[in-house]
């Protein structure tokens, strides 16, 4: 991945905002904002972006690449589209964060132990098993996320509201062992693993 | 007319009139007390059968004198217009019946008022005439253009096609005057995304070709005398040779000068060719033609530029132009499109601290800025310096909150407009009462020979041959005086209007329109003068001051507190009222310490009058009463739209409107005091910088006037507090009410008059 990281760098060596536009979902919006501030403003987790989105905007137009890159600020987002909802330039800054996430993680400039990463590759990992998602083991292991210690802890702490979605069927005890999936998983996989060829090789000609 | 007097009532019982008063009773009043000849009611005055009935009177039983009891004098006015006969209106409907509520406590008090505004009117009536036109100038048709450049030319084309024949005087040699320079313009049409053609060099072809607009190249102003209707203007050639035409009116379009960037060394201009203001990177631009801009120094091709907004803008730095001069920013888009246009890879940076884009198409040219990938940086710019092959900015990121720098090949500043006025009349002046007084001292002595008047740097535009200086009166940073919002190209110079960058900074598209609205305005000021009428707010007053000569003392008050320079002296130093110059306020009349200043239907009488006729009740009634002198133009219309809007208004209360606070003459205050008024409240209009009297000055020279009435307070062994003056806005209408209201909780406090009888 810092390959690809390498090969981007050198390609827009002179514009980040480039680089964005190119590679990012949504970021030929990137050059649009006019730093109102009103996303920032709105943003109900705002205290704890690190750069909120207008900020990131400007960053990525003075080209401060690392910066952005590897900041968390993106990660923060909650997908509540109150931003979009308010941007009078009608940026989709929601999609725009996510594509910088995604595109940083690409780049493998995404930080460390970001829990938000961190719960994506769990939830991915567990829907590419079986085709679907099992609730009960992604529940799991995103409690145990942090070590076996804290995985008991915030289990016991989650005991009774675990009883009472099994006491009102809302959760299945069975799907611990196994678990439901789709028909044809194979088929899936060959699905994902040709849209991922598909992806590499755009990103892959993009940073030529 | 018929030289004999002869006096009618008229009573409306509409409208709930006759339910809620008693109107024989005020019929009684009117013939007995008012001493009207006639006095009839009808249930609905102002329907055609009770217009017909007035008109008959005057027509058939030869009645030129006519009290109207029904609806406040600012309604039904098309209803109620007998231009031929004096008139006078008591306010029944908005001024009592709409402000007090019903119920038998109330009856009382609330017929006491009507019967007050009957005696009111019925008073002032015996103290006006019809006002007839002076027939001081008939209509010229011609209008005078200073200035040829885009607002000039508009508006000659403006005025030329309405029919009205134009003289454009030009300093210069050529007409276009800045916009002829540029490269392109800021588009004007939609979708409003790219530069385009100026189309200058079609506005001068049209304007050449004009049959009714004569241009007059490399000339100037050298005198200008008279008034609307009959300007005489003396216009001198650059050969040395003079004429002297005569104009209806004068459209002022005399632009601006460009900001000297030479204050701004911190830019580096002048230090460096790469440095250039806006305007001279138009001359880049259009060497360059579709070519690409090479910059200055080298003739290398821009590969990228820097625009510093704001440079020597909005800034309290000395030197520097406090405002923002608004077309800049898109200005500055414009220009960084010419080298986006040229080459895409050229980078453009435009550095803001707050990027304005006015008018509807200006957000939209923004953004076609953006897609088209001119960074935007928000940023204030500290320093530019020159080094090897390149510029350095040095800048503070706001987003960021950081410094940092760019470098480029050119940098372009993004400079103001700066008005080109004459010399301000009042300059270095404050413009109270005692600073009036002590100029016209100092002009009475300069005149005299004893001290040289103060040498003024500025070339004057006008050369106005009146009393109050040569050119028009500026508000702040050196534009001209106008209401900006609500009379944006009236001065205060009355027929002069002025246009473009000469009254606020502006572009060419917001220039044409000014142009528009100013040779509307011009034609209007020439129509009326011939009529005799007054312009704007007066608009269509045909009454105007003279004054009693052998009362005169010459103090000059009037001459100089004229808000509009309307007034001239003569050799004796007597006015020389300007009729069509007059904007009817009555400042002078509220200015004459002798009170010999009238209009036919306005004057010291026809307001003392009225209030002389207030009925007073006994100390021991207690009912005291209030006067409230309340402005015609704003503090009137509120209260009468608290009567529309159900607010009480205190039944002690006698409201007269006058033409402008500035028209309050100290004659009345003392007369109301010693007539036994238990307070007074003057309401007036917004009078600071921000001002919304309609004669700019009035409302502040009453103010003025009025500080000093505790004086005579004292001397009446009153208490200060039974005189307030307020300014009112013609929002207020709940305040204006409550003023009123506070002033009989005053009376309450401080006890009633010791001066009723």
């Amino acid at each position: 991945m810092s390959d690809l990281n390498t090969a981007m760098i050198e390609k827009y060596r002179n514009s980040f905002l480039h680089e964005v536009e190119a590679n990012v979902e949504e970021g030929e919006w990137v050059k649009m904002c006019m730093q109102c501030g009103v996303c920032s403003g709105s943003c109900p987790l705002g205290n704890a972006w690190e750069h909120p989105p207008q900020e990131i905007f400007m960053m990525i137009r003075a080209g401060k690449r690392d910066d952005v890159l590897s900041s968390d600020a993106m990660w923060m987002c909650t997908s509540c589209y109150n931003c979009i909802a308010r941007c009078p330039r009608g940026l989709p800054i929601t999609h725009i964060m996510h594509g910088l996430a995604h595109y940083a993680k690409r780049l493998g400039l995404a930080p460390k132990n970001q829990p938000t990463a961190k719960f994506a590759q769990l939830f991915w990992d567990n829907l590419m098993k079986k085709g679907r998602v099992n609730e009960l083991k992604l529940g799991l292991s995103l409690y145990f996320m942090n070590g076996f210690g804290e995985g008991i802890k915030t289990a016991l702490k989650m005991k009774n509201i675990g009883l009472g979605m099994l006491k009102t069927k809302r959760m299945s005890p069975a799907e611990a062992f196994g678990g439901h999936g789709v028909k044809d998983i194979s088929g899936l996989h060959k699905m994902i693993k040709k849209a991922q060829e598909l992806e590499d090789a755009r990103i892959g000609q993009s940073a030529k | 007319m018929a030289d004999e007097k002869k006096y009618a009532a008229y009573i409306c019982t509409g409208c709930g009139i006759g339910d809620r008063l008693d109107p024989s009773q005020m019929e009684t009043i009117a013939t007995r007390e008012g001493k009207m000849q006639s006095c009839k009611q009808h249930e609905m005055l102002c329907s055609k059968e009770g217009v017909k009935m007035i008109q008959d009177d005057i027509d058939n039983e030869g009645v030129n004198h006519i009290m109207i009891a029904a609806c406040s004098r600012r309604a039904k006015v098309e209803a109620f217009h007998f231009p031929t006969v004096a008139m006078t209106r008591a306010n029944l409907r908005e001024g009592v019946i709409w402000v007090r509520p019903e119920g038998d406590e109330h009856q009382e008090t609330t017929q006491e008022m009507a019967d007050d505004y009957i005696r009111m009117a019925c008073a002032e009536l015996r103290f006006i005439t019809p006002p007839q036109p002076s027939g001081q100038q008939d209509l010229n048709k011609h209008i005078l253009v200073v200035g040829g450049g885009v607002s000039g030319m508009s508006a000659a084309l403006e005025a030329a096609a309405a029919g009205y024949p134009v003289t454009i005087v030009e300093k210069s040699g050529q007409l276009g005057g800045h916009a002829a320079q540029l490269h392109k313009r800021v588009p004007y049409r939609a979708p409003y995304d790219a530069p385009m053609e100026t189309g200058i060099d079609a506005l001068i072809k049209s304007v050449e070709e004009n049959s009714d607009i004569e241009v007059l190249l490399n000339s100037s102003v050298a005198k200008t005398s008279g008034a609307p209707g009959r300007f005489e203007v003396e216009i001198a050639t650059e050969s040395g040779s003079s004429k002297t035409e005569s104009f209806g009116a004068i459209i002022q379009a005399s632009g601006f000068k460009p900001y000297d960037a030479n204050q701004l060394p911190e830019f580096a201009y002048g230090k460096t060719p790469d440095v250039v203001t806006n305007l001279e990177l138009e001359k880049l631009a259009k060497e360059a033609g579709d070519g690409p801009i090479k910059r200055p120094s080298d003739g290398k091709e821009v590969k990228s530029v820097a625009f510093i907004q704001c440079a020597g803008q909005r800034s309290d730095k000395e030197g520097h132009l406090p405002y923002c001069s608004g077309f800049c920013c898109t200005t500055s888009i414009k220009q960084a499109l010419y080298f986006k246009d040229q080459n895409p890879g050229c980078d453009t940076t435009v550095l803001f601290t707050d990027l304005r884009t006015p008018g509807a198409p200006g957000e939209d040219f923004y953004r076609a800025g953006q897609k088209k990938e001119v960074t935007f940086t928000k940023g204030a710019v500290s320093e530019v310096t020159a080094g090897g092959d390149s510029l350095t900015v040095k800048f503070k990121d706001l987003i960021l909150d950081e410094d940092t720098e760019m470098t480029c090949d050119l940098v372009v500043l993004a400079t103001g407009q700066v008005p080109n006025s004459g010399p301000d009349p009042y300059a270095g002046m404050g413009e109270t009462e005692e600073d009036l007084e002590a100029t016209a001292e100092a002009e009475a002595a300069a005149a005299a020979g004893e001290a040289a008047p103060v040498e003024v740097s500025v070339e004057s535009i006008l050369n106005l041959d009146y009393r109050q200086g040569t050119d028009l009166p500026q508000l702040k940073w050196g534009f001209t005086d106008s209401h900006f919002i609500c009379f944006p190209y009236e001065t205060r110079r009355t027929g002069i209007y002025a246009i473009g960058p000469v009254r606020r900074p502006m572009d060419i598209q917001q220039a044409r329109d000014d142009a528009a609205g100013g040779a509307m305005k011009a034609i209007q000021a020439a129509v009326h003068a011939a009529e005799g009428q007054a312009v704007h707010p007066r608009s269509g007053d045909l009454s105007f001051p003279t004054f009693r000569k052998e009362g005169c003392t010459q103090c000059k008050r009037c001459t100089v507190e004229c808000p509009f320079g309307a007034i001239n002296e003569d050799e004796e130093g007597y006015p020389v009222y300007n009729e069509s110059r007059c904007r009817r306020c009555g400042t002078c009349m509220g200015a004459c310490p002798v009170r010999v200043i009238s209009f036919e239907n306005y004057s010291v009488d026809s307001v003392g009058q009225q209030l002389k006729n207030v009925d007073i009740p006994d100390e021991f009634d207690e009912k005291p009463r209030i006067l409230v002198l309340a402005c015609e133009n704003d503090a009137y219309p509120a209260l009468d739209q608290a009567g529309m809007s159900g607010v009480e208004i205190n039944p002690w209360a006698r409201v007269i409107p006058v033409r402008c606070l500035g028209s309050v003459s100290l004659s009345w205050i003392t007369d109301s005091l010693n007539s036994g008024f238990d307070g007074i409240v003057l309401m007036g209009c917004r009078k600071d910088d921000d001002y919304q009297c309609h004669f700019v000055k009035g409302s502040a020279m009453a103010h003025e006037r009025m500080s000093k009435v505790g004086d005579t307070l004292e001397s009446l062994n009153l208490e200060p507090e039974r005189v307030a003056v307020y300014e009112v806005a013609i929002t207020d209408i709940e305040r204006a009410p409550k003023l009123i209201n506070d002033m009989a909780d005053t009376v309450e406090k401080v006890g009633m008059s010791p001066f009723k009888f």
